[in-house]
């Protein structure tokens, strides 16, 4: 994770600096006295910055004024991410005023302890993870019992269910292949079993799900689907002998 | 605590004496800077900046751990937004003994 600090005060950036340190995936990327000079540092970064620790009492411009220019869309053309905020304050007064804005994440009060600001970190991450599960599931869009819209480099791309023969795990992404093509779709296998009908796929693997009607055949261990021999764990194997008509 | 003390350094730095220095280097920075201009605001009766010096002093008090120092600094702030500043006084003598304590350690 990246972020930066805006805090007029060098003893508080000081602070909010050692409390990062101790955060092993976390890098301070920039320090700012103030709204502009954080404002003008964004619009010029490359990188992703996750989130901001934001004084709210600044000169000029305050903290909230600078969510304001977040949340007016001044700076999406060069933000791929709105960063979340997590407000550093010595004043619990502007507790209610910040939680209005969807932006913070949460609101420390000076002076921070570590276990507190530890919290506040977690927090962040549970707020990250949850939105990259909507982004993962937004990928996908089930229209109709055999139909399933897949979101490739901003088209939604149409495919018949019944035409996916296996979809394999790759990273962040899964590999949806049908007898025409491979589509790579930023998603996960436990998103895309959720819009797949249970009686045709079958995950058997934790990097596999295949349509246990295109099954060639079984040998031990593996699963012969178009050509291709794919593992199954001990565990889904009873599942899979369930599915199949034996003689 | 009724005096300024390291309470609240020593955890957040955790055995980091290069830290822990830092820090203190920077508050002894920082602290006349903030306490000049918060005379000079008081006495002028500019009770808006004054108000903004009172709330980062606020700051070094807590980070200092000067809780007696730090709860006056809280009403002092309250009080100045209506402007009354009853407590200047009080509050210079907080200040005072801030700059006795930076200056021994």
């Amino acid at each position: 994770m990246n972020c930066i600090i805006i805090d007029d005060e060098a003893t508080a950036r000081t602070i909010l600096s050692q409390l990062c340190s101790g955060i092993s995936d976390l890098k301070v990327v920039g320090e700012f006295d103030s709204v502009l000079q954080g404002i003008s540092f964004l619009k010029q970064q490359q990188k992703q910055i996750d989130f901001i620790l934001l004084d709210i009492h600044l000169p000029d411009f305050t903290g909230f004024d600078f969510i304001n220019t977040l949340a007016s869309g001044e700076l999406k053309h060069v933000l791929e991410k709105t960063p979340k905020i997590i407000l550093t304050t010595s004043d619990k007064n502007f507790a209610i005023e910040a939680y209005e804005y969807d932006c913070v994440v949460d609101y420390l009060l000076k002076p921070i302890l570590p276990l507190r600001f530890n919290k506040a970190i977690q927090k962040i991450k549970k707020n990250m993870h949850q939105a990259s599960e909507t982004s993962l599931a937004s990928n996908l869009i089930e229209t109709s019992e055999n139909q399933l819209f897949v979101n490739i480099d901003k088209r939604l791309i149409k495919i018949d269910i019944p035409s996916i023969y296996l979809i394999e795990a790759k990273g962040d992404y899964i590999n949806l292949k049908t007898e025409k093509n491979n589509y790579i779709v930023h998603s996960s296998l436990k998103k895309i079993k959720n819009k797949l009908p249970d009686a045709l796929f079958l995950r058997v693997h934790r990097s596999y799900i295949i349509n246990t009607n295109k099954i060639l055949g079984i040998e031990d261990n593996t699963v012969l689907i178009n050509k291709e021999v794919i593992p199954i764990s001990r565990s889904s194997r009873t599942e899979l002998m369930k599915r199949i008509n034996l003689l | 605590m009724d005096v300024p003390n390291l309470k609240y350094i020593n955890k957040l730095a955790n055995g980091d004496k290069i830290f822990s220095k830092k820090l203190i280097d920077i508050i002894k920075q920082e602290f006349p800077v903030e306490k000049h201009s918060y005379y000079k605001n008081i006495n002028s009766n500019n009770f808006e900046m004054a108000l903004q010096n009172v709330h980062k002093l606020k700051h070094k008090l807590s980070i200092l751990s000067f809780e007696k120092g730090y709860l006056l600094a809280i009403k002092h702030e309250e009080n100045l937004r209506i402007h009354n500043n009853s407590l200047n006084e009080e509050f210079k003598r907080v200040l005072d003994k801030i700059t006795d304590y930076l200056n021994s350690i």
